[in-house]
């Protein structure tokens, strides 16, 4: 009982926390709109984002930085690319909105306060 | 040899001719939840081999299976056959333990059917149409909760999760309120209903991400590294009393201390997932810290399992029911508690996190946790089911069979992971010029191939363990 008491002290002091933490990451409405789209196509049911997700496809929390917004766009419109034998990711018909969404929420992930992590650019 | 026969007289319900009937009848609604949970089980293995294929050649089955939903249909099947066997385990032990009927078996069949049809719909769903038009169908808009790892359910699912849970819950509170009051119940029912509230979690969904992973983590680490530690050790508790006729203050006892160190470990330990998602730097030392214990628990339930069977008083004839729970001793603490603490420590979590090492150990964690102390419950319980204390010399030779392919295999599978987690790790987070992902993972396909292969016997131990349900041959 002391423990969970505790944790929901900790807790309380880290949602507190949470903002200041990464002041950069600012979230607005093409970001949440951006979230949505990540989640309605399961892309966590691929890649990780902060490290979380399945470890079938690239870290995207840091993928912003590694790729760039155009790069990611084009992407993600060019698959599946169907070379045989490799690895495939479907197409999922995203509108010009909900990719620069996408882009958007990548960007703000990117810049979440992660103390550091991951280790280099490759993820 | 006095006591043996003593010991066998005073589990009661034991005749000459092996056959035994239930203490109470309405326990018999156990057996579509254990049907349907090895149903499920066997399906999420051929998921696993799916996905484990698509590891190495990446167009398998492509477009029909992407590997997004054939790894949610794995986890997800994993998670609702867990589910079924937790509430069999309930609707079994709970009567038994309270010295009493069900409160309502015909509730508890009605709220099978709709927990079966609802699972098999959605599993369905992400079979047959792209998952945004599910999420579309579903109304996800109105209460935006899917594409959440393992929380990947419609919304509508989620409603019905919490509808079953509650008419389980319901049903099984009525029946302790009513009857006897034990340690084991108590401890069942604290587990079960943590599971429920901590599942509610799963409904909010913030636009802040570190904010939705830092809640999603009261689902998924509160129930595994938490509840379900109760619902298990309560589990195995119950077995051991049956199995080995030790004096129930003396497993009780265990019992709590099991707990107690769950609790104390597992709940701040919560903080080894919050070191890299935006959460404050102070969760890296009491996530560390805490976690670092969590090992202790499933240890003592290693030396509980192992001690009281060598304290029997009894030879029960189930001895595959035997194997199951010491094997669940064993396999937890290695893949829960040896494999955790590997990677739970904040300098080295830096390098692995979400690498194959999470990957390894996930599975042996969750086989040698929850789905062995499952496979122990129905194995000890499904025979009294059909009338007779335990199954025929025969079928226990293929269910024991059973037990040593799948534990081993899981043993290979866990150690393959392993080996592709650290490569991978050294190629593509350590060094000068670290490799990219995809060139990483070309790297390590030697591991993968083996890893199928591990999880080809694993499959076939399954097969062996359905079969084993067949084999009615009386000994004579």
């Amino acid at each position: 009982m002391f423990f969970f008491l505790l944790f929901l002290a900790l807790s309380y002091d880290t949602v507190q926390a949470i903002p200041k933490q990464s002041p950069k990451a600012v979230m607005t409405e093409q970001v949440a709109l951006g979230k949505r789209v990540w989640e309605v196509n399961n892309c966590i049911g691929c890649h990780t984002l902060l490290g979380e997700g399945a470890y079938f496809a690239p870290e995207l929390g840091n993928v912003y930085q590694r790729r760039g917004p155009e790069f990611i766009k084009a992407w993600i419109q060019a698959q599946p690319t169907n070379a045989p034998g490799r690895r495939q990711m479907p197409q999922f018909h995203l509108s010009q909105e909900e990719l620069d969404a996408v882009v958007a929420f990548l960007k703000y992930s990117s810049e979440i306060n992660t103390n550091n992590w991951p280790p280099n650019i490759e993820g | 040899m006095t006591s043996h026969v003593a010991a066998l007289n005073a589990a009661g319900a034991q005749r000459a001719d092996g056959h035994a009937q239930l203490r109470f009848r309405s326990q018999a609604v156990a057996k579509p939840y254990f049907i349907a949970a090895i149903g499920l089980f066997f399906l999420q293995i051929v998921f696993g081999l799916i996905m484990g294929l698509q590891y190495v050649i990446g167009d398998f089955m492509f477009p029909e299976i992407p590997f997004n939903v054939a790894r949610m249909v794995h986890t997800n099947l994993l998670i609702v056959w867990l589910l079924f066997g937790f509430m069999g385990a309930g609707y079994y032990l709970i009567p038994e333990e309270s010295e009493r009927e069900l409160y309502s078996p015909k509730l508890a069949i009605f709220t099978f059917w709709i927990f079966l049809v609802a699972g098999v719909l959605t599993v369905v769903g992400y079979l047959a149409v792209p998952y945004a038009t599910l999420a579309q169908m579903t109304g996800n808009d109105l209460l935006p909760t899917m594409g959440r790892e393992f929380l990947e359910q419609p919304t509508i699912t989620k409603i019905g999760i919490v509808a079953v849970a509650l008419s389980f819950l319901f049903n099984l509170s009525m029946t302790i309120l009513a009857g006897r009051k034990t340690s084991i119940s108590l401890v069942m029912m604290l587990g079960l209903w943590g599971l429920a509230v901590f599942f509610l979690f799963s409904f909010y969904n913030p636009d802040n991400l570190v904010m939705d992973k830092y809640f999603w983590w009261w689902v998924v680490h509160l129930w595994v590294e938490g509840v379900w530690e109760l619902i298990m050790g309560a589990m195995l508790a119950f077995v051991l009393v049956k199995v080995t006729g030790v004096d129930r203050e003396v497993i009780e006892k265990w019992l709590y201390l099991i707990i107690a160190m769950t609790l104390i470990t597992g709940i701040i330990g919560t903080g080894h997932h919050y070191f890299w998602i935006g959460a404050p730097a102070y969760w890296q030392v009491l996530g560390s810290a805490f976690s670092a214990l969590e090992p202790i628990p499933f240890f003592m339930m290693t030396l509980f399992a192992f001690n009281m069977v060598n304290k029997r008083r009894r030879e029960h004839p189930n001895k595959a029911a035997v194997l199951w729970a010491l094997g669940c001793g064993v396999m937890a603490f290695l893949g829960a508690g040896v494999w955790g603490f590997m990677h739970t420590l904040a300098p080295i979590n830096y390098l692995t996190h979400g690498t194959q090492i999470t990957a390894s150990h996930g599975h042996m964690a969750f086989y040698g946790a929850y789905a062995m102390v499952v496979l122990t419950m129905i194995s000890y319980a499904m025979p009294l089911i059909r009338g007779r204390e335990a199954n025929s010399n025969a079928s226990q030779v293929v269910e024991m069979w059973s037990f040593w392919l799948m534990t081993i295999a899981m043993v290979f599978i866990t150690l393959f992971l392993t080996a592709a987690g650290v490569l991978q790790v050294w190629l593509q987070r350590m060094g000068d010029s670290p490799m990219s992902f995809m060139a990483t993972q070309d790297q390590v396909a030697f591991f993968y191939w083996l890893r199928e292969a591990a999880g080809v016997v694993f499959l076939i131990g399954v097969i062996l363990y359905v079969a084993s349900f067949f084999i009615n041959k009386q000994d004579n």
